[in-house]
């Protein structure tokens, strides 16, 4: 009976089907890239971690009489800057209202409700009629409207880890691609070196 | 205990810096290693990091404080 080989356990490379396709659906849902690849447990940790966090710092931006969602919006006023809303639309889809309530209140009408829409400019003759000033928005929310803003710009730019993850994978890389690396450059400095010793002679 | 040392010191507010180190840490895992059992540990290692980090930058701000 010939000798077998001893079987190894075979580690499956990992297959992230179309990169592109994985990363565009990972921006717009935190783990749908995940999901779309078959990564089932990471779609959900990224999900619950991410969205987990968005939420949260909307609830904290809350508030009975200002409405809710109320730290995530989009203004380029030259009274109100809102820069950290490109951490925020990292989170993808559940941040873009914003931009929808923001293109209302530049035309002059009036949002949809008070969700993530931007608080009125003081003195502009075009604002929206009534919404809250940026100024009673901080009175009222005080602390919390920098504690949410925080949450929800972390949420943002944690999911641009997640589809940096969903493009190209975990930065550790597979053993088996590893080993493919390793053994790719040993053949390319054996091959350098038989150049070497070609070209000086013998 | 702890909530009424934080609270002793004025430093309530630290409660909501724990679910941001706990889902940073367990992202930043994620994104480095494929198994679930690799990811936590690595996730219970990097809140260590951030929390020792803290600490450090807490207690450097605090003696500066004291100084000046």
């Amino acid at each position: 009976m010939p000798d077998t080989p001893e079987k190894q356990p075979s580690v499956e490379p990992l297959a992230l089907k179309d990169p592109a396709s994985a990363a565009l659906l990972a921006f717009l849902i935190p783990g749908l890239g995940h999901l779309y690849q078959g990564r089932t447990a990471k779609a959900v940790l990224f999900f619950v971690c991410i969205m987990g966090t968005f939420v949260y710092g909307l609830y904290l931006g809350s508030g009975p009489e200002v409405g809710w969602g109320r730290v995530v919006y989009w203004s380029w006023q030259p009274s109100d800057k809102r820069l950290y809303y490109f951490c925020q639309v990292g989170v993808g889809l559940p941040a873009m209202p914003a931009i929808v309530q923001s293109i209302r209140a530049r035309h002059g009408r009036e949002p949809f409700g008070q969700f993530m829409a931007p608080p009125r400019i003081e003195n502009d003759p075009n604002a929206a009629p009534g919404g809250i000033t940026l100024s009673e928005l901080n009175r009222q929310l005080g602390r919390y409207f920098e504690l949410g803003t925080i949450y929800t710009a972390i949420a943002g730019l944690l999911n641009l880890l997640a589809v940096f993850d969903a493009w190209a994978g975990p930065f550790v890389p597979h053993p088996e691609q590893e080993k493919e690396d390793k053994e790719g450059t040993q053949d390319k400095k054996e091959e350098e070196e038989k150049e070497q010793k070609d070209e000086t002679g013998p | 205990m702890n909530h009424f040392l934080l609270a002793a010191l004025g430093l309530e507010d630290m409660w909501y810096a724990v679910p941001l180190v706990i889902v940073v840490s367990l992202v930043y895992a994620a994104t480095r290693f494929e198994a679930t059992g690799l990811i936590l540990e690595h996730a219970v290692r990097t809140a260590g990091w951030i929390v020792a980090f803290m600490a450090v930058v807490f207690a450097v701000l605090l003696l500066v404080n004291w100084w000046l």
